[in-house]
Formats: C-alpha cells, sequence, structure tokens
C-alpha cells in the first residue's frame, strides 16, 4: 500500500507548495495539494496544514480557518491516530481548532521574525520525531509574527510530555536570547497526549535541502522521514 | 414579535496573565517618552460593532454572547470578552 499525504490549501496559504515539493522530490512520498473545501480524509495516511496566512490572519490567526469543513475531516484523522500536523499558521489553526492546548500570541518583540534558529527536541516518541533523539539540535527556519506560546496550564503539558521543541542555542542551553518570540519556556513545538498530532512554529519543509540552508543541513528531513516512519508502523 | 435592529458593541483583550506587548510599547515608548508618566499601564485589544435583528435588547446579548462562545470569537485560554453596549440602532 502507497503513502499519500494531504497538504490543505487555504486561501491565503503560502508554505503549501513548498511541502508539497518537500515530500514529493525529496521525501519521495506522494502528496497532494488540497483545496480546504474538497479536503476527504478517507484518501489519505496524513494531513499536513501549511505555513501561510489562512484568511488573511483576520480576527486572529488560524481562528477563520479552523471552523473550515477540513477540519471536521482533519478531526476524523485525529481519532483514528493518523498524524495531523500543523506548521506555523497550521500550528494556529490547530490550537484555535483546539486539537492542540494553548494559543499563539504576537511575538513580544511586536514584529514578524524571519531567521534561522536552534530547535531542541524534547519528545522523540511523535508521528513527527521518532527518527531524531532527545536533545538533538536542529537548524531550522523560522518565519512568523505570532508565534509567542501561551497556556495557563504548563503543569499538565510538562507531566504528559507534550513539549516536543524549544527554542535552544546551537549547544542546546534553553536561554531567554534563544527564544526569539517570548514563547512560555521556549516553547516551539507541541502534541496532543496521543502524540499523533504536532503543532509547530518552525519550517521543516523550508529545511530539507543543504541548498537552501546556511549551514548546509538538511534537519527538515527528520521531521517528514518521521512522520512516514510512523504510518508504516500504524499501517504494518 | 418584530424583530427589531440592535448594535451591540464588544471588547476582546488579552488576560492580565498574557502580556501585551502593544499596550506596553504604547505606555512606554510613547507616552511616558513624551512626558505622560502619569499613565502607567496601557492594554491594547479588538473592537467589534455588530448590528442585528432581535426580538429586544436582552435577546440581541444573549445572540452575540452565544455566537461569540460557540465560534470562538474570542479565545477564552487568552482572551476575555467584554459587551460593551446593547442599543437599538
Amino acid at each position: 500500500m502507497s503513502i499519500k499525504i494531504a497538504v490543505i490549501q487555504f486561501p491565503g496559504a503560502n508554505c503549501d507548495l513548498d511541502t508539497v515539493h518537500v515530500l514529493n522530490n525529496v521525501i519521495n512520498v506522494e502528496a497532494d495539494l488540497v483545496w480546504h473545501n474538497h479536503f476527504k480524509e478517507a484518501h489519505y495516511d496524513s494531513v499536513i496544514l501549511p505555513g501561510g496566512f489562512a484568511f488573511g490572519d483576520y480576527l486572529r490567526a488560524g481562528i477563520i480557518a479552523a471552523h473550515s469543513p477540513a477540519i471536521d475531516q482533519a478531526k476524523i484523522m485525529l481519532k483514528d491516530g493518523r498524524p495531523v500536523i500543523g506548521i506555523c499558521n497550521g500550528f494556529q489553526i490547530l490550537t484555535e481548532a483546539q486539537f492542540l492546548p494553548g494559543a499563539l500570541l504576537q511575538n513580544d518583540c511586536l514584529k514578524f521574525i524571519c531567521k534561522w534558529v536552534n530547535l531542541k527536541v524534547e519528545n522523540n516518541t511523535t508521528a513527527l520525531t521518532n527518527q531524531m533523539k532527545i536533545d538533538d539540535v536542529l537548524a531550522i527556519p523560522i518565519a512568523h509574527g505570532e508565534g509567542r506560546y501561551y497556556t495557563d496550564n504548563m503543569k499538565e503539558l510538562e507531566d504528559n510530555n507534550q513539549i516536543v521543541f524549544r527554542y535552544s542555542t546551537e549547544q542546546g542551553e534553553l536561554t531567554q536570547e534563544a527564544n526569539p518570540n517570548g514563547s512560555l519556556a521556549n516553547i516551539a513545538g507541541i502534541c496532543n497526549l496521543e502524540q499523533n498530532c504536532i503543532g509547530l512554529m518552525p519550517h521543516p519543509e523550508r529545511a530539507s535541502e543543504t541548498i537552501l540552508s546556511p549551514k548546509s543541513t538538511d534537519h527538515g528531513k527528520l521531521f517528514f522521514n518521521s512522520m512516514i516512519e510512523f504510518i508504516k508502523r500504524r499501517i504494518s | 414579535m418584530p424583530l427589531q435592529e440592535f448594535e451591540v458593541e464588544i471588547t476582546l483583550m488579552n488576560k492580565p496573565a498574557a502580556r501585551d506587548p502593544i499596550g506596553e510599547t504604547i505606555q512606554k515608548d510613547l507616552l511616558a517618552k513624551k512626558g505622560y508618566d502619569i499613565v502607567f499601564n496601557v492594554r491594547s485589544g479588538q473592537f467589534l460593532r455588530i448590528n442585528l435583528k432581535a426580538a429586544g435588547e436582552n435577546e440581541a446579548r444573549k445572540i452575540v454572547e452565544k455566537m461569540c462562545n460557540d465560534l470562538r470569537i474570542f479565545n477564552p485560554v487568552t482572551q476575555n470578552l467584554t459587551i460593551l453596549k446593547v442599543a437599538r440602532s
């Protein structure tokens, strides 16, 4: 059985084609770009909500898209254990749809930040990190205006091992300077209890080819390869 | 009972525990620097004016409250909703 991934296109998405490109041409897995109103979960093993500005970020980033029929379809996948991944704006959509706890607020510096950061792996058993090691430090870019993770229930996140990535220094230290947007506890990505739904602000699809990386790295591939591995284990 | 037109004004504000860098910047980097050091706090938020048809003022308020809760017009994790005004329009 061949694996098939859906990348949802909302009006205002702008990382959708990059994500499809990396899946099709770098990871060599079949991926479709699917308009959000047309998405049917039954055809797919996983769904990715890509980065961008769905519905212009009106009202709050992600809230209008969270009411899209694509999210009802994604909920079916969420419940039966298929990977549901949100990158950047996709992460904002997942929190607004309440697939993931917390919220993403405006960066504390008030600016849109686009730069390469270091990401420390905190949980390597999820659908997006099973090919990584705990404490790995990955080079990966961020590009967002609203990425400041906030939750009023940090203890629950920590107790349930739901923190997947934190912003760190190259050496893996969790300093304030390494935190680009003021996120609580340097949080860059989290998962649900079942670990099949992951949201993260950084962009693995922009870090999967060495030619795109200032450090000639391709750490982004680890994310997508983890997703493929998770799907294989699930269907075998 | 015939429906009447109402105007409802609401604000969506970050909860006190969630930092509000826009308000902080207005207070620290504008007001305080321009001599308004008597101002010690500014909080920013969003304002919506909603026009709707309802049987009465109470119903108009209830519809707006339900709509805002059900559709997460405000994010209950980080924001508070305040209804500023309900009036015939």
